[in-house]
């Protein structure tokens, strides 16, 4: 036979948003990696909502920037509208959302990947994962028996051998869309799915779960009435997401959405109209995720409410089709064209695209290592929503860390594994490998714990060594983040040391800035503790200031307004790095503990935490079990 | 690598002569050192040499004595955890070790976690790595009953005040939360929120207070003897619980408006903390209601570690007194003959005869035939009339020996859970402190979320629950998110 037969470093299945990634962090650290894709023209789609970040996600994208992929890049290149959410918050809340030019965002990646080194993009469906036996000594000097990847085939029978595969595969593994009564077994926006990886995966042992999510219709913009709605700019001064791009840059015409409501008469309709929507018909199978419900979810589960807000966002320059936010839907389409006319200023609109949802299989994400290798199957790794999660952004950062561990997995070296209180991409890896998910997983700043200390403004400062470390940053650019930390710690500790006595023109100022009188000398730190001063206020009674950046002052006006609260987390850092330094080995019996309760006993076989931290947090393991299980660490050591 | 300081009465919660009250870790000397004078009422305690014991007293906040006391200190590494170490050997009794160890708690130390100090003395290496299984069930032993005493003993009405103050305090970090993640939410508008917020948590503030408060009288757990009174209908139950809670000395009621369990009481007797459950009487019933009742009597008397079992002496001994004989098999047991007063058919003769007849059909009695058991029995047996008040005296002078000879037994674990639920509100109620004084400064409302978050594991602890993905699941329940 003559079939095709090439090998590679790292195969990538899937070319959305977490496949990008994986495949250009593999590619610049001189692996040879190939990617594939169903389709080459839906490389970086973006086939749900025309955004890249907002709450906590914005977030993702920074630290995604900051240890060296492309996504901050690519979206500051492509966006068409640009905001600070929570800009009245504290800093810790501020997440930047940008609305995309989807074709263009899409159009750059793929521009950016086709002119990578060592980089192939392949158009082929991968329809079998090729492994070997493979013997694994483990810590204490036993051989493990598991399976270790060899390579991929795909569905015309050729042969990829390789040292890795990373699974991007989104919502295209089994997929079927449904429109009310119209079911259809495609990918996202009619695209040809994978139907024979699932299979595959099942015969290598792995545990395959099926969620849903959906996405509502788009309208041509002709035939909507903006005047029936309220204007939505952007910020007037634009901050990029990368840390690397020039603020000028990003400084464009801006383009606006709009936002309308829903009414009684829109409910009235979905109503009547329930028992054709087949998630409550009962047709669909999948878990959705409940942070983005569909519009007859949201009328059906708070019926008191008497509207909801719809977002009418453009999908790009050069198109007219308008995504419309807040109305996702699997109703038939002549409900939804309906229900989408009630609505003020959509009373005559086009739908260009159904509304639809969609189901896919996925993994349960237990049986992947926080480096996000699988437990049982050496080289392959996953990211993205095959790993359980939702939104472009957690997939990013997903495919990030996979490909960056798949290359220091096959240059023996280290692998990294981000934790809660160094970065929002931690939180997201160790909540899915560690929790119980049962619907798509979204980011949310409420799930980090040390919240205050991972701010969207200091990524740079807490990733950008990790990402010079493993080689996805350059010298220079490292370099100057370090120069970055040495001013704000010069600053600080400058403003620290300076006293302002209680001479009569320092009172002065204070009673004009409505600011309590000095007793005693106080620090210019201390002064801008106060809630009513600020940096830049006190700069008349700080002749020496430095000239300084204003990502620096950004820096240290919020390390010094908030540092009560900032050492009250660090405090609870310390705490917490303590247990997960306390490393357990993969082949560790705890059957043969029996001081640990059943429960416990069962979830830690299920989970195979790899350290003591990771075990405290999953949920039936006691305080009591974690000590039983230090003493027996402690024991087995010696 | 720094440890915090833990604290726990190392002897037993009797009233044996003298108790000891071991602290350790980095801190044990420092904190020990502001409520420890020596006798000239001087801060000796850090210039002590490691083992040695001083003379001297333990002070409350106000500088009065609580105890007299012999304190020895043990630095870092030879003491039993290898830690810096220092014991407090004090009078024995219940009061008095509550008292030092609640000083102790208060001047910084936490109170230990159950099997802790044997938890730190092995990861220290002070204790062979061979009995790193007996480690292992020590901790899991503890736990296990503090867990089951925790649950068993937290009072009803407490578990569901502090589940209705989680849930407020829930909501409002679900409002924040859901706020600042959809901030384009038309119905989620959190600006200048801080001003409702802070009335609201200082509401909940004052009712952790209350709480705090009460934990103070050890009302939050039933604590204290668990004590079951049994009986046929009309025997005179009800009348030797009135009796009861009149006669003590120190009356410990509940929590205004806390509690509809009128058939329990705590009461205090010289000291000794009895919880007294009055069951329906017992009689073989159709009724399912009263059916119920006596199962509730044959389970609380299961758990009970003293029963009084009245009997009415002026009517004859029936099938319903052998029931009850069965169902009190192997429990301290006082039989009170009451109505003394009345013409009496039942005599102390009586009930022995009747229990030997009961032994011999049953083999499996508890009423072991010999000597010593049938004499134990025969003291506890006392003729009582509740109306001319006859015998009461005889019977708190029996319940007290009991206890004091060790024949009741005292569990502490219950005792030391309730110090452990007080911190936790402490600590419950200083995060909500930190709440109000964030607003008071001005934060930003994400701010608020962080110290109402704490408060919401704190009080979680005292009724075993986790923080978990309960924010998460009331966001997305209580407030319609997502576009």
């Amino acid at each position: 036979m003559t079939e095709i037969r090439e090998k590679y470093d790292v195969c990538v299945v899937g070319a959305g948003h977490a496949g990008c990634e994986s495949a250009l962090a593999c590619a610049r650290l001189g692996l040879e990696t190939i990617m594939f894709t169903v389709s080459v023209d839906s490389i970086a789609l973006m086939p749900c909502n025309p955004n890249v970040g907002g709450t906590s996600k914005g977030h993702l994208v920074r630290e995604i920037d900051a240890l060296g992929g492309e996504m901050g890049k690519n979206i500051d290149k492509t966006f068409i509208q640009s905001k600070m959410l929570n800009k009245s918050k504290g800093p810790a809340v501020h997440s930047l959302r940008a609305q995309a030019d989807k074709a263009e965002y899409s159009r750059a990646m793929r521009k950016v990947l086709e002119n990578q080194d060592y980089l192939t993009i392949k158009q082929a469906e991968v329809c079998e994962l090729i492994t070997e036996e493979y013997e694994n000594a483990s810590e204490s000097g036993e051989t493990i028996a598991t399976k270790k990847i060899t390579g991929v085939k795909t569905y015309t029978g050729a042969v990829y051998e390789c040292k890795a595969v990373i699974l991007c595969t989104g919502t295209y593994l089994k997929a079927r869309c449904l429109c009310g009564e119209a079911i259809t077994y495609t990918g996202p926006n009619g695209l040809q799915p994978a139907n024979h990886l699932t299979d595959s995966l099942i015969a290598l042992g792995v545990e395959m779960r099926r969620f849903k999510t959906g996405t509502p219709a788009r309208m041509d913009g002709r035939t909507i009435d903006y005047s029936k709605m309220e204007e939505q700019f952007g910020d007037e001064r634009v901050i990029p997401f990368s840390f690397s791009t020039n603020l000028e840059d990003v400084q464009i015409d801006q383009v606006s959405c709009w936002l309308t409501y829903t009414n009684e008469k829109t409910h009235d309709i979905i109503r009547a109209n329930l028992d054709r929507s087949p998630i409550y018909a009962g047709i669909i199978e999948g878990t959705g995720p409940r942070y983005c419900p569909s519009i007859e979810d949201k009328v059906v589960k708070f019926a008191d409410k008497e509207r909801h807000q719809v977002f009418i966002e453009p999908e790009g320059n050069h198109t007219h089709e308008m995504y419309v936010g807040g109305m996702s839907s699997s109703l038939p389409e002549d409900v939804q064209l309906a229900m989408y006319r009630t609505v003020p200023g959509l009373e005559n609109c086009k739908i260009v695209r159904n509304a639809y949802a969609i189901e896919y299989d996925c993994i349960n994400p237990r049986q992947l290592y926080p480096t996000l290798e699988f437990k049982d199957i050496k080289g392959l790794f996953s990211g993205g929503q095959f790993n359980g999660s939702s939104g472009y952004e957690e997939a990013a950062a997903q495919g990030l860390i996979a490909g960056i561990n798949a290359a220091m997995e096959i240059l023996n070296k280290e692998m990294i594994v981000l934790d809660r209180s160094q970065s929002y991409i931690g939180v997201l890896i160790d909540d899915l490998v560690t929790k119980e998910n049962f619907e798509p997983y979204r980011m949310m700043t409420s799930r980090a714990e040390y919240r205050l200390l991972l701010r969207q403004d200091n990524a740079d400062l807490r990733l950008r060594k990790i990402g010079y470390e493993v080689g996805l940053v350059s010298k220079e650019v490292y370099e100057k983040t370090l120069y970055k930390q040495k001013l704000i710690d010069e600053e600080i500790e400058r403003l620290k040391n300076t006293m302002i006595g209680a001479a009569k023109e320092n009172q002065e100022f204070l009673i004009a800035h409505e600011s309590s009188t000095l007793k005693t000398a106080a620090s210019l730190a201390e002064l801008m503790c106060r809630p009513e001063l600020s940096y830049k206020m006190l700069s008349e009674l700080d002749p020496k200031r430095p000239a300084l950046p204003a990502d620096v002052i950004e820096q240290v006006e919020i390390e010094i307004k908030y540092e009560g609260y900032i050492i009250r987390q660090q405090r609870q850092v310390e705490q917490y790095k303590k247990m997960e330094k306390r490393r357990i080995p993969a082949d560790l019996d705890y059957n043969a503990i029996s001081s640990l309760r059943l429960e416990a006993r069962q979830k830690l076989i299920a989970y195979k935490p790899v350290s003591v931290g990771q075990a405290s947090r999953i949920s039936g393991v006691s305080p009591a079990d974690i000590s039983v299980l230090l003493v027996y660490l402690e024991q087995r050591k010696k | 690598m720094k440890t915090d300081t833990i604290a726990a009465i190392a002897t037993a919660m009797s009233d044996s002569g003298i108790g000891i009250i071991r602290v350790s870790g980095e801190d044990s000397v420092s904190i020990i050192d502001k409520i420890y004078r020596n006798m000239k009422m001087k801060q000796m305690l850090t210039t002590y040499k490691s083992h040695t014991i001083h003379y001297g007293f333990i002070i409350e906040e106000n500088e009065t004595v609580i105890d007299e006391v012999m304190v020895s200190v043990m630095k870092a590494p030879k003491s039993y955890t290898t830690e810096d170490t220092v014991e407090i050997n004090c009078h024995g009794g219940v009061f008095m070790m509550r008292k030092i160890l609640d000083a102790v708690i208060r001047a910084g130390a936490r109170v230990a976690e159950p099997g802790e100090f044997t938890k730190r003395a092995f990861l220290n290496g002070r204790i062979d790595l061979s009995k790193a299984e007996a480690v292992m069930d020590i901790i899991h032993a503890k736990n296990e009953f503090a867990l089951q005493s925790s649950v068993k003993q937290l009072k009803g009405s407490v578990s569901d005040i502090i589940k209705e103050i989680r849930t407020n305090i829930l909501h409002e970090i679900a409002f924040i939360e859901a706020a600042l993640d959809d901030p384009e939410h038309f119905d989620l508008e959190s600006d200048g929120y801080g001003e409702a917020l802070y009335k609201i948590v200082k509401k909940i503030g004052e009712r952790i207070r209350t709480l705090i408060d009460s934990a103070k009288n050890g009302r939050i757990l039933s604590e204290g003897i668990q004590t079951v009174i049994v009986g046929k209908p009309n025997a005179g139950k009800s009348s030797l619980l009135n009796m009861l809670v009149g006669e003590e000395r120190a009356i410990v009621t509940d929590i205004a408006g806390t509690t509809r369990d009128i058939l329990e009481e705590t009461i205090s007797i010289d000291g000794i903390l009895f919880r007294i459950l009055d069951t329906a009487g017992i009689r073989s019933t159709e009724d399912i209601v009263e059916k119920i009742g006596v199962d509730r009597a044959k389970k609380a008397v299961e758990e009970a570690d003293l029963v009084l079992y009245v009997i009415d002496s002026s009517i004859p001994l029936d099938e319903n007194d052998e029931a009850i004989f069965h169902m009190i098999e192997g429990k301290n047991t006082i039989i009170l003959l009451n109505k003394s007063d009345l013409f009496t058919v039942v005599t102390e003769r009586d009930i022995r005869s009747f229990i030997g007849k009961i032994h011999e059909q049953n083999k499996n009695h508890i009423l072991e035939t010999n000597a010593e058991c049938q004499n134990i029995y025969e003291n506890r047996i006392i003729r009582t009339s509740m109306k001319e008040r006859d015998g009461v005296a005889l019977f708190l002078k029996t319940v007290k020996e009991m206890f004091f000879h060790g024949e009741i037994i005292y569990n502490d674990e219950v005792y030391i859970t309730n110090v452990r639920h007080k911190e936790a509100l402490q600590n419950a109620y200083d995060s909500l402190l930190q709440v109000r004084k964030s607003i008071e400064d001005h934060m930003p409302e994400d701010f608020y979320t962080i110290d109402l978050m704490n408060a919401y594991a704190f009080l979680g602890t005292i009724i075993g629950e986790e923080v978990g993905d309960d924010l998460v699941n009331e966001i997305f329940s209580k407030f319609c998110m997502g576009k």
